[in-house]
């Protein structure tokens, strides 16, 4: 089995080429995948606003209303929901950089007088097995039918009145952080978004 | 001139002879990191075998372009091109699995087993042979993350590939889907696996 | 403030190997006798911090402006082991002495998921800057350090058990390793 020489010119051109070949099929892959990325992190959305709001007619996405806020990074995304031209609540999106791996958004649910609806994940990488369980229904379910104004979304330990994660505090913490911003902005929005797009 | 293998052999010897999980211990970071669940682990080895043979097959077919002195560079860079790919692939058309694997998929590329095999045996035999190794080495892999990952879960979550088979509130052993369960049980899988083949060999 | 908890949760509560299952392989492999292991720790934080402050500025100055953000995985592995290169280089000519203590451990870093994986970690770090990186990177071969050490010592005793016959080796290894790692489940609480 003869090899190739290891001439520092083999070496070199060959890492090159091996190096180019390498990039180009990359490029080219990402190329391929960048829509598919984009149709499946839309497609997450829709799914997702149709598991936090109450039932629906209007299409959410098209009435997207997008909030600077100096609390998030990116502005804020709010999905009003209508049925029969009434508003039945909105979808916000809240986020926290505090998550032990960095960012943990969430898309949360409420109904017009604040309370939550339900809460569905869209974005964290938190460690598998602890704090990925905040996508579990057991912990979601403690924020669902609770309103903000009156049930303290702050962990136990922190004085409120949220279970935490099993060796996931900074999870909780951040997964509540987000929870609150995204009611802050609804309180704040609520009149705006309740209007009707006509 | 390869000398003629017993491509059965080949083959067979990634599952029992020289499993890569059970017997050469390669591998180990996926293999506890991703198995809390029986759908994530058999994702994982999936993922894994994927890329091993895909860089078997580039390995096995350049390797006397390479020279010898940059092997190991050559192999990382076809090696994390691979993994790259799967990532894209993943995040485009399994967002659930690339989400659950997290930063276990680019981890691939730093896989003892892949870098060994394309080190141990595809820079040194055809290609045929190559890509029978590369699927032996994979299956073994599956077989054993896939069973950690349906220990795991069957103790600790009371279900099997999501399928709960205990009562809302049933009490589950949590402590098999924590990191600590994750070393007890491919503790005892291990020695399940030793005792039995130990036994064949007799 | 943040530094603090940093180093608390990434030597305790998350501790790369036995929370988040990153550099299993050293840490099987070189445990089997303390001295060993504290010569791997100090390779390890080497190469962590060093490996880390380069990723950390790969990707922010030249990635993500490029926008080849998916090159990242490609990238820092070469970063990674084109540093464990020259670091052994360097460590023969500017300090023997040092060399032959951690020589032998450098080329096993390189394939180290831990030092691939903390760099990766280190991006997601909220309000993450240079120094926090570090920070992180340096924190985490201390845990590290710590589990590494300890589960040496561990191993050193269980030379001398009287074990099943197919719990010798592999699986008594992992199951001291599994009863060190739920002792550290208890620091969940910490943070």
């Amino acid at each position: 089995m003869s090899n190739k020489q290891s001439t520092f010119i083999n070496m070199v051109v060959t890492l090159f080429v091996i190096t180019i070949v390498a990039g180009m099929s990359l490029g080219f892959v990402n190329e391929i995948t960048l829509e598919p990325k984009a149709k499946a992190k839309l497609a997450k959305k829709v799914n997702g606003l149709k598991q936090v709001l109450p039932a629906f007619d209007n299409n959410p996405v098209d009435e997207l209303k997008l909030i600077k806020s100096e609390k998030a990074k990116d502005s804020v995304e709010m999905y009003p929901a209508f049925s029969e031209g009434e508003f039945v609540g909105a979808a916000v999106i809240g986020s926290s950089e505090k998550g032990f791996s960095g960012l943990v958004k969430i898309m949360v649910g409420f109904k017009p007088n604040g309370e939550i609806q339900n809460i569905v994940v869209l974005e964290q990488k938190e460690t598998p097995g602890l704090g990925t369980k905040m996508k579990d229904d057991k912990y979601i379910q403690q924020y669902r039918d609770k309103n903000p104004s009156e049930f303290d979304l702050k962990a136990t330990k922190d004085g409120g009145k949220i279970d935490a994660l099993t060796g996931a505090t900074i999870t909780t913490r951040a997964f509540s952080e987000a929870a609150q911003m995204a009611y802050e902005e609804f309180i704040k929005y609520k009149e705006e978004l309740s209007k009707p797009k006509n | 001139m390869a000398e003629t293998i017993d491509q059965k052999q080949n083959f067979l010897k990634g599952i029992v002879k020289d499993n890569p999980v059970f017997v050469m211990l390669l591998g180990m970071c996926p293999t506890l990191g991703v198995t809390s669940s029986a759908f994530n682990g058999l994702g994982m080895a999936v993922a894994t075998m994927f890329v091993l043979l895909m860089s078997n097959i580039v390995v096995s077919l350049i390797k006397k372009q390479i020279p010898s002195k940059v092997r190991i560079p050559a192999f990382i860079i076809i090696i994390a091109s691979f993994v790259t790919i799967v990532e894209m692939v993943l995040e485009a058309f399994i967002p659930f699995l690339y989400e659950q694997l997290g930063i276990f998929i680019p981890l691939i590329v730093v896989n003892c087993l892949i870098l060994g095999r394309a080190e141990a045996f595809a820079s040194k035999n055809n290609l045929w042979s190559s890509i029978l190794d590369a699927l032996g080495m994979g299956v073994g892999f599956i077989i054993a993350l896939t069973a950690l990952g349906a220990a795991r879960e069957i103790l600790g979550s009371g279900s099997i590939f999501d399928f709960k088979f205990v009562g809302e509130d049933a009490n589950t052993f949590i402590l098999f889907i924590l990191p600590p369960g994750a070393f007890i049980a491919l503790a005892y899988l291990t020695y399940i696996f030793n005792r039995l083949t130990t036994k064949t060999a007799k | 403030m943040d530094y603090i908890l940093i180093l608390i949760s990434a030597v305790f509560v998350n501790n790369i190997v036995l929370a988040q299952f990153l550099g299993i392989c050293p840490f099987f492999g070189v445990s089997n006798k303390v001295s060993t292991s504290v010569g791997m720790s100090g390779a390890v934080l080497f190469v962590m911090t060093i490996a880390t402050l380069a990723t950390y500025l790969l990707h922010q100055y030249v990635l993500v402006p490029a926008g080849l953000d998916y090159l990242r995985t490609i990238t820092f592995i070469l970063v990674i082991a084109s540093l464990v290169q020259m670091v052994e280089i360097m460590l023969k000519k500017v300090s023997p002495p040092l060399y032959q203590a951690l020589g032998v451990f450098l080329p096993l870093i390189t394939t180290n998921c831990a030092v691939l994986g903390v760099a990766i970690l280190a991006l997601g770090l909220e309000n993450v800057s240079l120094l926090k990186a570090v920070f992180f990177a340096i924190s985490h071969s201390a845990g590290f350090a710590l589990a590494l050490i300890i589960f040496a010592s561990l191993r050193e005793h269980l030379e001398l058990a009287d074990l099943p016959k197919g719990m010798k080796g592999v699986p008594i290894n992992l199951l001291v390793a599994g009863l060190l790692s739920l002792a550290f489940l208890g620091f969940t609480g910490l943070v």
